[in-house]
C-alpha cells in the first residue's frame, strides 16, 4: 500500500536522510488534510480533558453521591445528574483519562507486538515464518470479543491492567499480518541488499533500514489498534466486566443501563458517554483514514474537473 | 485439490487452537473454577451428577492433564458439551444453544449479509464515480459510522424509535411474550418487527467498513489495463463497472468479510444484550453473569466455528470468482 511513497524516498540515499525528509512531508500532509485536522482537534480536546479534568468541573469526586438524583440539565449540572445522584458532566470529564490511557497504552503495545511478530516472520523466513504466521492467522480469526469476555471472567472482574492485557493479547494480529506482508515486499529491495553487502547485522538492518520505511504503516496500525481498544474496552465495561467503581465512560454506560436510564427519562446519562466513546473512536479513525490517503496517493480526493476528464 | 486441503488444514488447526485455549485458560487463571463449581452446585446435584459435570468440564482429578486434555477434545468435537451450571442448572448445554442458535443466525446472519451487500454496492458506485457527489460525501460519513460503538447505536435507536415514540418499534425480546410461536403471518410479522432495530444497529455499524474498502479497491482496479481494454472495446459503462472492475475489486473484500466476521459477532453480542434478544450473544452474557463455564466454553467454540465456516465459504467463493487463485493452488 505504501510502496509508492517509499520508492521515491529511500532508494540509494543514506538511511537517515530520507526518513527525516519524509517525516516533514508527512506532518505537512497531515496538517493540510481536513479529515486529519478534525480528528486531531477532537483528540487534543480529549487530551486536555484527560490531563486537567479539574479545569472543566468543580466536582472533585465524580463518583460521590453528592447531589439530588435525576436532575435535568441546568446551569449547575450541565448534563443533569444520574439516578444515583452524581454529576454527569463531571463523570464524563474525569472518565476521559481512562479511555485515553486504554487507547494509547493498548494501542502502543499491540502495535509493538505486531511489528515484532510481523517483521521477524518476514525476515527469519522458513520454519520460523511458518510458525509465526500460523499463530498470527489463528489469532486473526479467533473471535476476539468472546475470548476477551472469557478471559476477563476467569481473571476476575477487571482492573485496568486486566483489561489492558486482554486488549493487547487480542489486538495485535491484524497489524502483524500487514507488517509481515509489507516487510516481505521490502525484503529484496536494493537498499537492503546494499546493507547486507556492507555486512551489517540483521538487527541493525531491521531497526535502522526497515522500520523507518514502514513508519506510515506502523502509525496506521497504532491508530487502528487504538480505535479497537477504545470500543472494546467500552463494550467490556458496559457489560459489567470492568471495575464498577472506576471512573470511565464504559462504567457510566454500565450504571446507566443498570438503572434503565433510557426508560426512566435520563437518556443523557447513556447518550453522553457513548457519544464520547464514538467521538474518540472517530477521531482516531479520521486521522487513520487521512493517513491512508497520504500514504496511498491513488486514494486522495480528486478535484471534480479532473475526475470528469478521466471518465469522459 | 491442494487448495482445499490447505484451507481445511487451517480450519482444523484454528479449531484446535481455540479448544486448547478453552482448556488451558481456566487452568492458568488465578482461583480454581472447579472449586467455584463445587460451591455453586453444593447440595443441588447428586455426587454422580457432579462427577459427570466435572468430567464434561474436562476435570478428572485422578488423571494427568494430558489424558484430560484428549478426553476434553473428544467430548467437544463429538458434541458432549456437558450441562449448564448457570441459571438453568442441569440443562444440557446443547439444549440451551439449540434454542438460541436460530435467533442469532436469523438476526446476525441477515443483518451482516445486508450490510455487506449494501456496503459493497455503495462502494462500487462511490469508487466508480471518483470525485463525484456520492464519493465526496460518503467516505467521511462512513469513517465515522464505522467507529461507532455497536451498543451505543442500539441505545440511540431504542431512544428514538421506542422510548420517544411510545413503543413505535419494540426494543426488546424476539417476539411479544403473549404470542405462541407458530408459522403464521402475524407471528412472523411480529418477529420481523422485533428484529428491525437490532438488525439496523448491526447494519449501520458494519456497513462503513465495506463501503470504504470496496471504494478503495475499485479505485485501484479501475486503473488496471483490462479496464482500459474494456473501454477501448467500447463496452457499456455498466458492463465495465460490474463485470470488469467490481468483480475484481470484490476479491479482497470477500476475504475481508470472513476476517471481520469475528468483529461482527463481537458486536452482535452487545447488540443482543442491549435488545434482550435471546440469541447466542445474550446466552454468552448470561453464562458470564452466572459463571457458567461449560456453556461459556461451548459458545466460544461455536463462535470460532462460525468464523471458520465463513472463511471457508469465502475462500471457495474467491476460487470461483478468480481463476488465478485456482491456478496458483
Amino acid at each position: 500500500m505504501t510502496a509508492l511513497l517509499l520508492d521515491s524516498g529511500t532508494a540509494g540515499a543514506k538511511p537517515s536522510a530520507p526518513t527525516r525528509r519524509r517525516g516533514g512531508g508527512l506532518l505537512r500532509a497531515v496538517l493540510s488534510s481536513k479529515k486529519a485536522m478534525v480528528g486531531l482537534v477532537l483528540f487534543l480536546i480529549f487530551a486536555i480533558f484527560a490531563i486537567a479534568p479539574g479545569w472543566f468541573t468543580s466536582v472533585d469526586d465524580p463518583n460521590k453521591l453528592a447531589f439530588p438524583p435525576s436532575l435535568p440539565p441546568s446551569a449547575d449540572h450541565w448534563l443533569g445528574t444520574t439516578a444515583l445522584g452524581q454529576d454527569i458532566w463531571a463523570q464524563l470529564v474525569y472518565g476521559t483519562r481512562q479511555s485515553l490511557v486504554i487507547a494509547l497504552v493498548a494501542g502502543w503495545f499491540a502495535t509493538v507486538l505486531s511489528v515484532i511478530v510481523g517483521v521477524s516472520a518476514a525476515y527469519l523466513g522458513g520454519a520460523a515464518d511458518d510458525v509465526l504466521s500460523s499463530i498470527t492467522n489463528i489469532f486473526l480469526v479467533l473471535p476476539t470479543f468472546p475470548l476477551i469476555i472469557v478471559l476477563a471472567t476467569y481473571a476476575g472482574k477487571g482492573t485496568l491492567s486486566v483489561v489492558l492485557i486482554v486488549l493487547i493479547v487480542t489486538g495485535w494480529s491484524y497489524g502483524a499480518n500487514q507488517m509481515r506482508a509489507q516487510a516481505l515486499s521490502l525484503r529484496n529491495r536494493d537498499f537492503l541488499e546494499s546493507a547486507r553487502v556492507r555486512g551489517e547485522r540483521r538487527s541493525y538492518i531491521i531497526v535502522v533500514e526497515v522500520l523507518p520505511t514502514m513508519i506510515s504503516l506502523i502509525v496506521a496500525n497504532f491508530l487502528g489498534a487504538a480505535v479497537y481498544s477504545v470500543l472494546t474496552a467500552a463494550g467490556l465495561q458496559f457489560l459489567g466486566l470492568g471495575d464498577p467503581n472506576s471512573i470511565s465512560w464504559g462504567t457510566m454506560l454500565y450504571w446507566s443501563q443498570n438503572q434503565q436510564a433510557l426508560q426512566t427519562g435520563s437518556p443523557l446519562w447513556s447518550i453522553a458517554p457513548g457519544l464520547c466513546v464514538a467521538l474518540l473512536g472517530a477521531s482516531f479513525a479520521l486521522i487513520n483514514y487521512a493517513f491512508d490517503e497520504i500514504s496511498n496517493p491513488a486514494l486522495r480526493p480528486v478535484r471534480r474537473r479532473r475526475a470528469k476528464r478521466l471518465h469522459a | 485439490m491442494r487448495f482445499v486441503g490447505r484451507r481445511l488444514g487451517f480450519f482444523v488447526l484454528t479449531l484446535w487452537a481455540a479448544l486448547t485455549l478453552n482448556f488451558f485458560i481456566p487452568r492458568f487463571m488465578p482461583g480454581s473454577p472447579v472449586t467455584a463449581l463445587r460451591v455453586r452446585t453444593h447440595n443441588q446435584l447428586s455426587p454422580e451428577k457432579l462427577q459427570e459435570l466435572l468430567t464434561a468440564y474436562g476435570f478428572k482429578p485422578n488423571q494427568n492433564v494430558f489424558v484430560q486434555y484428549i478426553d476434553y477434545l473428544g467430548n467437544m468435537v463429538t458434541g458432549h458439551w456437558g450441562i449448564s451450571i448457570g441459571a438453568s442448572l442441569g440443562t444440557p448445554v446443547r439444549t440451551l444453544i439449540g434454542q438460541a442458535l436460530p435467533w442469532t443466525i436469523g438476526l446476525v446472519g441477515a443483518a451482516t449479509i445486508i450490510g455487506f451487500v449494501l456496503g459493497s454496492l455503495l462502494g462500487v458506485v462511490a469508487g466508480w464515480k471518483r470525485g463525484g457527489k456520492i464519493d465526496s460525501v460518503l467516505p467521511p460519513v462512513f469513517v465515522v459510522t464505522s467507529a461507532l460503538p455497536y451498543f451505543w447505536v442500539g441505545l440511540l435507536l431504542i431512544l428514538v424509535f421506542s422510548v420517544w415514540t411510545n413503543g413505535f418499534l419494540p426494543s426488546d425480546f424476539n417476539y411479544d411474550p403473549d404470542l405462541v410461536p407458530e408459522f403464521s403471518g402475524p407471528f412472523v410479522a411480529n418477529v420481523v418487527k422485533h428484529a428491525i432495530l437490532p438488525a439496523a444497529t448491526i447494519v449501520i455499524t458494519s456497513i462503513g467498513a465495506w463501503v470504504l474498502t470496496m471504494r478503495n479497491n475499485m479505485i485501484t482496479t479501475i486503473a488496471e489495463d483490462y479496464v482500459r481494454m474494456g473501454r477501448a472495446k467500447g463496452l457499456s459503462n455498466g458492463r465495465i463497472m460490474i463485470h470488469y472492475a467490481a468483480r475484481n475489486a470484490m476479491l479482497p473484500n470477500l476475504s475481508g468479510f470472513a476476517m471481520s466476521l469475528g468483529f461482527v459477532i463481537s458486536g452482535s453480542i452487545l447488540v443482543e444484550y442491549v435488545f434482550n434478544y435471546p440469541g447466542l450473544g445474550y446466552l454468552l452474557y448470561n453464562s458470564v453473569q452466572n459463571t457458567d463455564y461449560p456453556l461459556m466454553q461451548a459458545l466460544f467454540m461455536l463462535f470460532t466455528v462460525a468464523v471458520l465456516v465463513a472463511l471457508l465459504i469465502c475462500d471457495f467463493a474467491i476460487a470461483w470468482l478468480d481463476p488465478r487463485s485456482r491456478a496458483k493452488a
